[in-house]
């Protein structure tokens, strides 16, 4: 039900040429018994001499969803059944059933925008909306207390400084998404929490996401509450791994991430803070703390925030997404259990054979060069090593396929004891030929910097169904 | 200066306080649990534990979890809670 009585309605703001120009057709239809109703956006003394509903407020150009002034409505029984936007005499004659509408104005002329077209209005608008409905338990802050500081009193920082969740700021993050605040995300480990987008939306102001990442950090997040991806396992072991965040398709260039230079590493916002956010979201939601929960014995600092997308435009390769089964115009986040990047150096094989060979010698070494099977690996290839399998025409297929026959380990060289090493495999797989990976267990993107004969490989924690698999999501609205 | 209100992040938990179960004086008459989690090297160390708890004549009951990275599915943690009177998990690495 519209906030308008039925009948013609017509929104103007005395701002719009457009709209000065066509307030004389109202007056003429306002006279033929026609029953019209005016609404002004911005002078509720405009059009002169006629009766005007004063939206100075909005409300009702909001309700109405307008883009344009003048706009033309007809509605009936509460409904709306169409509308005209700017002028033009035909379709003004053909809304309206009048002959001669408009005697002497131009034949046509665009409107301009509506007011709650602009950003500020309509943000503002967003906010007065949403604030009431946010159901987050108030923390009042002393008058002496700084706001910064409180946040760390409280322990819901991850040891860096937070954006303070204030209300206006939690509710503006909520326009970034068409989910409502109360929408449950995920289940959150350890607490096993139910988590709403509201406090997605708290956590990611605080990791300082602007609110257009926020449906990448939704998604991040229902991603790590999967039981296949084990967040609560991945937060709970002594080992390095915590999740890392590869962005894919039109979002992430949307959200202006970096798949380049330097795209692991520290300098881009959307980057930093939608891997930080999910971090926050496991320590506040889900109550999983270092020295609590958390028990690594040394961590990593990728577990403040690891997240990067693939540089899909430059790579010789289907991108990540689309080897998981997604269509290349949808956008994805995956999350992989993994340590820090370490580094492989290769300024000299220009032969595809060679590079893989270095690749395989140093996925290899990933845990201990004499673990095999139990430990994914993602290996990220940079631009310039790229172009060694371009050249070739080696597929990303081939490149799994030649790494996988290199990567089969003799076990005589695996087994404890072997090479004067106790650590290794048990001695009843001396005679067995193993792979250094499960099946499906690398995964491959690219990323990276244009100059470098580098690439980089982010080793995993247990894997399979009874350890962490690798969990593909579509970032929604 | 007005009033700087913040909204709470976390899970807005309130736990509830539950009193640890009385420890028996003696096991004398219980039923032993020993949950194997699934870690290299537990059933060694639990096998041992068994070894010594029957020869004292009590009756051992044992359990394993699918995997260590996983908590405990909530099927198994109830047959444990009903079928014995303590239980010793075996954290080995």
């Amino acid at each position: 039900m519209l906030p308008v009585p039925d009948g013609l309605v017509a929104v103007v703001k005395r701002d719009c040429p457009t709209c000065n120009l066509v307030a004389p057709v109202l007056a003429e239809l306002a006279r033929d018994d026609e029953k019209v109703t005016v609404v002004s956006q911005d002078d509720p003394s405009f059009p002169d001499g006629m009766t005007v509903v004063d939206d100075r407020d909005l409300d009702v150009s909001f309700a109405l969803d307008l883009d344009t002034v003048p706009t033309l409505l007809r509605v009936e029984n509460g409904d709306e059944i169409g509308r005209v936007v700017g002028w033009s005499r035909d379709t003004w004659q053909e809304f309206t059933g009048r002959d001669a509408l408009g005697d002497g104005l131009p034949e046509h002329r665009p409107g301009c925008a509506s007011r709650t077209q602009d950003p500020a209005i309509a943000e503002a608008h967003a906010v007065a909306q949403i604030t009431p409905r946010l159901r987050s338990r108030t923390v009042t802050l002393g008058s002496d207390e700084d706001d910064a500081e409180a946040c760390f009193a409280r322990g819901w920082t991850d040891g860096l400084p937070v954006v303070p969740p204030t209300p206006e700021r939690v509710a503006r993050m909520l326009i970034g998404t068409t989910r409502a605040p109360e929408d449950v995300v995920a289940v959150v480990p350890p607490d096993l929490v139910e988590c709403t987008v509201e406090k997605v939306a708290a956590n990611a102001v605080m990791a300082g996401c602007r609110p257009e990442y926020l449906p990448i950090v939704l998604a991040t997040v229902e991603a790590a509450c999967t039981d296949e991806f084990n967040m609560h396992g991945l937060l709970a072991t002594t080992w390095f791994a915590g999740p890392v965040v590869v962005v894919n398709g039109p979002a992430a260039r949307a959200v202006g991430m970096n798949s380049g230079v330097n795209a692991m590493g520290q300098g881009n916002r959307a980057n930093a803070s939608i891997g930080r956010a999910l971090q926050l979201v496991v320590r506040n939601v889900g109550g999983g703390r270092p020295g609590e929960i958390d028990r690594a014995t040394l961590g990593q600092p990728g577990k403040y925030t690891f997240c990067f997308a693939e540089d899909e435009a430059g790579s010789p390769w289907e991108p990540l997404h689309v080897e998981r089964g997604f269509g290349r115009d949808t956008s994805t986040v995956t999350l992989f259990a993994g340590e820090g990047p370490r580094g492989i150096i290769d300024q000299l094989s220009r032969e595809p054979e060679s590079l893989a060979r270095s690749f395989a010698w140093c996925l290899r070494t990933t845990t201990h060069p004499k673990i095999a099977i139990a430990f994914d690996a993602m290996l990220v290839v940079s631009p310039e090593h790229a172009r060694v399998f371009r050249e070739a025409g080696w597929t990303k297929a081939r490149l799994h396929e030649e790494l996988n026959a290199l990567l089969q380990l003799d076990g005589k060289d695996m087994v404890r004891g072997a090479g004067g090493i106790a650590e290794g495999l048990p001695e009843v797989l001396a005679d067995a030929t193993l792979p250094k990976f499960r099946d499906g267990g690398l995964l491959i993107v690219h990323a990276g910097g244009g100059a470098g004969l580098f690439s980089a490989i982010i080793g995993g924690w247990a894997s399979g169904a009874g350890g962490s698999q690798a969990v593909t999501r579509e970032v929604g609205t | 200066m007005s009033q700087r209100v913040l909204l709470d992040p976390t899970g807005e938990l309130a736990p509830t306080t539950r009193a640890r179960a009385a420890r028996p004086a003696s096991l004398d008459g219980k039923v032993v649990g020993l949950l194997d989690i699934a870690k290299a090297r537990g059933n060694v160390f639990l096998d041992r534990v068994e070894e010594q708890l029957a020869g004292r004549g009590l009756t051992v009951k044992r359990f394993a979890k699918p995997t260590f990275t996983k908590p405990a599915p909530i099927d198994l943690r109830h047959e444990i809670a009903t079928q014995c009177d303590v239980v010793i998990e075996a954290l080995a690495d």
